[in-house]
């Protein structure tokens, strides 16, 4: 049976927003590995599409934003973005709604799902509100474009902060600070600074700065030489999914989007897949693992262990798995095998 | 326009820009390499460095490469200077194109086979443009730019190699779903060349899926064009992949000069002075530089004999997994290139300008 060292035992309500397309089908999945494993959770579905609101523009619907900013934790299936001009994408506007200033993806390899790289075990820890995706662009002159990339020492402090905090409450032992201020002087530069003063403050963590492309050829080399790493927007973004190739592709990585005071949205990064939607064929460990990132992201460590162990021998034993990963299983036959490694081992 | 070329009494002349790092000692036995094939080559040295990096020097380097129309380059760390002198020095040059081929090597156990991709980048715009400002106390802004006719003319390149070598493929890399204009021109101009080349397919692939998708199947990438900052990550994954910085070549275009140096483009501080950095990059780029100048048997001969050293002479440094010196394996390349090499040189033809090699 669990002990409950470290968790919280009332239960705790979240945010879950099923998403579309392959969405409701992986969120379901995940509802019922939280019910074989007696997590204390109530979840409070929401729809967020898009509705339109009095000054005729589309937005989140009001219950929605409601109620994530009551529970401060959310879990979030994929959502198609809305094809158009002009239209913002959702998970800007919830990013921006909630503040969600980090975007952190923990790569690590799963064993039984065979890729050129072994052994990986890092966290890709993204800025998540300005630099390159400020969005500020403009023609000066037909044929010659702007775009403004934007830092501020606001941002890269808060983010430099939670990167270590991060890297010491999951015991990692180093943190890089992935830059190019050896040309972007003043912005990267600022990044670096922010770096280095939050760095001071953690004696007992490693700390390495890197140029981008370093890491990037030091990546695809040798992924194991690295812990956690903490960057400016857009370069997140590349090397986030960079890593996440390392281990097999999106379909298995989760990740987390934190925001000020504890506020996160955890989240699948892989989109709706619309070709198998409906079908049950979808894979939801992605989903699955972000799940249990706000676990832990709530201190169940001991609920999240579970979860995962269950999840990874599953997918060890390779005899029950979806057709992404080469396996003939339905979802919700791959669900059930997963509940009950969990009813098994307690 | 024609690319500038000197070739006083039957010689060329090339400017050798020792930079930082490793530089230094491999320029010393590409020297070597290169007399030894006999090619007929005079150097014109410039010590440009981060420590050696005056105005005049630095001017000293850009009238050098002007005046030969090629160099042969060490890379030159950013630390003590203002400005990254590499890409002033591309600036001034205008070599807008830079070119890293990355082909994986049988010799050479990694983690992917069949990997050959060329790997052109928009070399002197974009990220790269050096306006940074701040706008109040710890808020900065730094300014990508992305032109028309930059873009026109980094697409036309990797179009134009790309039917030359014979290339099946062109992928345009971009971040346009997010930097709609300014990403979205650079996409929007590829797109116009591609349409004058119904032979050659053309495909874009946004950069982190891109990222993704080479370490998962690098096979699928044949000609890759791109913007500064993706071209540098970009590089620096393929080069990765096939082996690492001490391994890949690369060169750099513009209409009148041509620079050739290490793909990946780092310093190597941590391992200079110690004799274990590997030569064969510098070596790659010196060849690649002869065949630029028409000069193909001596080039063979230097790649052969890099490939001879790995495969018959089980020669490796450590980054590639041995424990040759430096100066082990130059050693034997030197010899491999001497047997190869006629007692009277090879016999050439002073060529007219090609365009790349
Ligand atoms: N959880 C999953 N399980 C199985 N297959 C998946 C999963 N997620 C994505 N895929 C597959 O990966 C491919 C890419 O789909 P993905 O949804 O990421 O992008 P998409 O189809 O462009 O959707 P969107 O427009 O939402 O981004 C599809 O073939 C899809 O079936
Ligand atoms: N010629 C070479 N032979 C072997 N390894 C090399 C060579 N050149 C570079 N490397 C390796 O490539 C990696 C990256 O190089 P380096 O450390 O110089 O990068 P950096 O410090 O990020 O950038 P820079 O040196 O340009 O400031 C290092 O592991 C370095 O040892
Ligand atoms: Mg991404
Ligand atoms: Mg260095």
């Amino acid at each position: 049976t669990s002990s409950t060292i470290g968790s919280v035992d009332s239960p705790r309500t979240v945010t879950l927003i099923p998403g579309d397309g392959i969405g409701p089908e992986i969120s379901n999945s995940v509802q019922k590995i939280f019910d074989a494993a007696d997590v204390p959770i109530n979840w409070e579905s929401v729809d967020v599409t898009p509705v339109k609101s009095p000054d005729g523009k589309f937005r989140i619907p009001p219950r929605a934003i409601d109620s994530v900013t009551k529970n401060r934790i959310g879990l979030k299936g994929p959502l198609a973005t809305p094809v158009g001009k002009g239209h913002q994408s959702l998970n800007l506007a919830l990013r921006k709604q909630f503040n969600l200033f980090a975007n952190v993806r923990p790569c690590k390899t799963i064993e039984g799902y065979q890729t050129p790289y072994t052994n990986v075990d890092l966290v890709t820890i993204r800025e998540n509100t300005e630099g390159e995706y400020s969005g500020i662009e403009h023609t000066i002159v037909p044929g010659v474009v702007q775009s403004i990339k934007l830092i501020t020492e606001h941002a890269s402090l808060r983010v430099c902060e939670y990167a270590f905090l991060y890297a010491k409450q999951h015991k990692r032992e180093k943190v890089t600070a992935v830059h190019k201020a050896n040309i972007m002087r003043l912005s990267d530069g600022l990044f670096l600074k922010c770096a280095r003063e939050v760095a001071e403050k953690y004696p007992e963590i490693k700390f390495e700065e890197m140029y981008l492309d370093t890491v990037c050829l030091k990546m695809v080399q040798d992924p194991t030489q690295f812990d956690c790493l903490v960057m400016p927007n857009l370069y997140g973004d590349i090397l986030s999914d960079l890593c996440a190739g390392l281990i097999g592709g999106l379909g298995l990585t989760p990740s987390g989007n934190i925001g000020e005071n504890g506020a996160a949205i955890f989240e699948a990064v892989h989109g709706t897949a619309p070709d198998i939607a409906g079908q049950d064929k979808a894979n939801p460990t992605a989903l699955l693992l972000s799940a249990v990132m706000m676990l832990k992201h709530l201190q169940m460590y001991d609920k999240a262990e579970r979860i995962e162990k269950a999840c990874f021998e599953t997918i060890k034993n390779g005899k029950v798995l979806t057709g992404d990963l080469g396996g003939k299983s339905k979802c919700s036959e791959y669900t059930s095998e997963i509940c009950k490694r969990i009813k098994d081992s307690s | 326009s024609t690319p500038w070329r000197t070739a006083y009494g039957g010689k060329y002349r090339v400017t050798l820009i020792h930079g930082d790092g490793v530089g230094p000692e491999l320029m010393q036995h590409i020297k070597a390499a290169i007399r030894c094939v006999r090619a007929p080559i005079d150097f014109e040295e410039i010590p440009l460095s981060s420590n050696v990096a005056s105005d005049e020097m630095f001017e000293r380097a850009v009238t050098a490469v002007k005046r030969n129309g090629i160099a042969l380059k060490g890379n030159i760390a950013s630390q003590n200077t203002t400005q990254s002198l590499n890409v002033l020095l591309r600036n001034r040059l205008d070599l807008y194109a830079n070119v890293v081929r990355c082909k994986s090597n049988p010799l050479i156990p990694t983690r992917h086979s069949d990997i050959d991709i060329i790997v052109i980048r928009q070399n002197t715009e974009g990220e790269y443009s050096s306006l940074e400002h701040e706008c109040v106390p710890g808020v900065f802004e730094s300014l990508k730019i992305i032109t028309r006719t930059k873009s026109l003319k980094i697409a036309r390149f990797a179009f134009e190699m790309a039917k030359t070598k014979q290339r099946k493929k062109v992928t345009a890399v971009h971040k346009a779903n997010i930097m709609k204009l300014s990403d979205g021109l650079f996409i929007e101009c590829c797109r116009e060349v591609a349409s004058e080349y119904p032979n050659i397919k053309f495909e874009t692939m946004i950069v982190d899926n891109t990222c993704m998708q080479l370490v998962n199947r690098p096979a699928q990438f044949d000609v890759m064009v791109m913007p500064n900052l993706y071209g540098n990550i970009i590089a620096n994954v393929c080069s990765g992949l096939v082996g690492g910085s001490g391994l890949v070549a690369g060169s750099n275009y513009g209409d009148k000069y041509a620079v050739f140096e290490q793909g990946t483009r780092n310093t190597g501080a941590g391992i200079a002075g110690k004799n274990i950095a590997n030569p064969c990059g510098f070596l790659f780029a010196a060849a690649n530089m002869l065949k630029y100048l028409g000069l193909d048997e001596h080039c063979s001969t230097i790649k052969k004999a890099v490939l001879n050293t790995i495969h018959d002479h089980k020669l490796k440094t450590q980054d590639i997994g041995g424990t040759a010196t430096t100066s082990e394996f130059i050693q034997c390349v030197l010899t491999e290139i001497t047997q190869m090499t006629p007692q009277t040189g090879f016999d050439y033809e002073m060529q007219h300008a090609k365009s790349y090699n």
